[in-house]
């Protein structure tokens, strides 16, 4: 409760709240606002926001409605954030909890493959798993995941290393636990805290990552996404910039309220670190 | 000397972890629908399987993948990354003349983002909770968040179409041939826009490391000491705490140098600049595996190299690293 009226105390905190519950509600009333297919035609191509009250953010290139995508997008976005995040903090877990617990040479393998896939930019093995595994739905999500894990892994790995000789763990050994129990029931949930904290960034980086992917036009083009709106925006720059503009604002403030969230919660939950 | 050897065992110990990379990746290219023979089929419209045959025994893909990828390892210490079908020549040298720009854009992104950085976060943390400080740190928030590409075409409606001032793309100005010093001041202006664009994200970034690490610096004791013997506020900041609150931006730096070198494949489309970024998107839409291989040993080469620097470069601005070990 302490953290709840910290959180609360914030003015960031509370405004990327509202901020991520607003992109939330977009995502949630799609289907009641826009029940149509978000992709199909709607109208005369290229009407500008305000211009007509059917469409309230205009058409794009080929007459469909943005204000729909814009809504639509926010559920691909969020689900791609989200699930491609649980994929690489579950990862990330993982590796980290088996090199900090058992260290040796188990620790050094574990951290040489880190180490490999934080050497690769990340862009550039997400284009290669894109070309390797094509781009649908599926495939960008878990290769999103998939670049984005190192660093909880070694976060995680420094909790564990720190918590691995606590003398509640020593007394769980000498009780005669076993490694799966000590790791999962005892470590685990106090190595946890910050790492979901960090979750935020990931979550942050992965829309980003997945929106510049859609740009490049490598990303699924069946679905109604942002970044794919941008892309298409470009082709009309010129004139209509409104229909890169839009989608822009949308991404900017998903990512600003995930991030302050993510800040929120680090400054409730550690208080400590805040006291600058 | 001694900083050398120590940055030198440091660049030693991540050939492993090139090697590492390279197998992965050649691994995972091993899985990927359609090889480069299958790319050059597709360009020379079709042909028959005799041919294929020809062509694959020529590229040396008739043999199986553990010795396909030893030939490949071993061709790559004498420093030859294969032959791209799609550009007709070796990988090597289209990645050379695509190296440039690339270098460039990263560096002059870089000096932007950690000047810019370096001076916002100062004056953040010296007024620091007061509205200066507020204001720096919104606008680092919002950089943050803002997706370069959007950045860079929102850029180029502004600059290049309303205003007119600066070029909207491309690396030089090909209609006017120009030498010298005119020539130097064409690619500037064309690198202005998409250095900016690159380097937004790390600005923000180092934006709050340096006023966190000004904040911390400024609390120690020998600050006290400074100001205690009289020193006047800026010569304390420029002579005493910069040099100390430096150190976590240029650490930076060298985890940053992958993610920035990943922004430029966006900032190079979005500004048609024909720099290494561009050649990998290129590279994945014509399937062009070869080039793609080399770029991602090429990448990653590089980014070791700017650890390498950022080593030296630690090392000189603390000596109790050297000294140390």
């Amino acid at each position: 409760m302490d953290a709840a009226k910290r959180y609360f105390r914030s003015p960031a905190a509370v405004l990327g709240l509202i901020l991520l519950l607003i992109v939330v509600g977009m995502a949630i009333s799609a289907g009641y606002l826009y029940p149509r297919d978000p992709l199909a035609l709607a109208g005369r191509p290229l009407i500008w926001p305000f211009a007509n009250p059917r469409f309230l953010l205009g058409t794009d290139n080929s007459g469909r409605d943005i204000a729909a995508q814009i809504f639509h997008g926010a559920r691909i976005s969020l689900l791609i954030g989200g699930v491609a995040t649980l994929i690489a903090v579950t990862i990330g877990i993982m590796v980290g909890a088996l090199a900090g617990y058992y260290g040796g040479w188990i620790d050094n393998i574990l951290m040489r493959i880190t180490e490999a896939f934080q050497t690769l930019p990340n862009f550039v093995l997400l284009l290669v798993l894109v070309a390797v595994f094509g781009s649908t739905l599926t495939t960008v999500t878990i290769a999103v995941g998939i670049v984005s894990w190192p660093a909880p892994a070694r976060l995680t790995r420094a909790e564990f290393l720190s918590l691995r000789s606590r003398e509640f763990v020593q007394a769980g050994r000498t009780l005669g636990m076993r490694d799966t129990q000590l790791i999962l029931r005892e470590i685990l949930p106090n190595a946890l805290p910050p790492v979901i904290v960090y979750a935020g960034v990931v979550m942050a980086v992965a829309i980003l990552l997945e929106s510049a992917l859609a740009f490049l036009r490598l990303s699924d083009a069946n679905v109604a996404s942002w970044g794919n709106l941008i892309g298409l925006g470009r082709d009309v720059l010129r004139v209509q910039w409104y229909v890169s503009a839009i989608p822009g604002v949308a991404i900017l403030t998903t990512v600003l309220a995930v991030s302050l969230v993510g800040q929120g919660l680090n400054d409730a939950l550690n208080p400590r670190l805040k006291q600058r | 000397m001694r900083i050398l050897s120590l940055a030198g065992r440091r660049l030693a110990a991540s050939i492993p972890t090139l090697f590492l990379i390279l197998i992965g990746v050649f691994l995972l290219l091993q899985l990927a629908p359609g090889d480069t023979v299958d790319a050059m089929m597709a360009q020379m419209g079709g042909g028959d399987a005799a041919t294929a045959r020809e062509l694959r025994r020529f590229y040396g893909l008739d043999v199986s993948v553990p010795v396909q990828l030893a030939n490949y390892l071993w061709r790559l210490v004498r420093l030859d990354l294969g032959f791209s079908a799609i550009y007709g020549k070796p990988v090597a040298a289209v990645i050379l003349e695509r190296l440039p720009p690339t270098l460039l854009l990263m560096t002059s992104a870089l000096s932007f983002a950690f000047f810019f950085g370096l001076l916002f976060g100062v004056i953040a943390a010296r007024s620091v909770n007061r509205w200066p400080d507020t204001l720096i740190s919104t606008v680092g928030l919002i950089f943050y968040a803002t997706p370069s590409f959007w950045f860079g075409l929102m850029a180029i409606v502004v600059f290049s179409i309303y205003l007119q001032w600066l070029p909207a793309g491309g690396f030089e100005d090909i209609g006017a041939v120009s030498t010298g010093v005119w020539r130097v001041l064409d690619i500037a202006s064309h690198l202005v826009l998409p250095s900016l664009t690159l380097g937004l994200i790390f600005l923000a970034i180092y934006l709050r490391i340096m006023r966190a690490s000004m904040l911390e610096v400024l609390n120690l004791d020998f600050v006290r000491t400074a100001r205690a013997k009289g020193l006047d506020e800026t010569r304390i900041v420029t002579r005493h705490v910069l040099r100390n609150a430096l150190l976590p931006m240029v650490t930076l730096i060298g985890l940053q140098a992958g993610t920035m070198l990943g922004g430029s494949v966006v900032v190079e489309t979005v500004f048609s600049l024909p720099g290494l970024g561009r050649l990998a998107y290129e590279s994945v839409v014509q399937r062009d595996l070869n080039t793609l291989l080399g770029i991602v040993f090429v990448s990653a080469l590089l980014v070791i190299l700017v650890n390498f620097v950022t080593d030296l470069l630690y090392a000189r601005l603390d000596p109790r690293i050297t000294a140390e070990s």
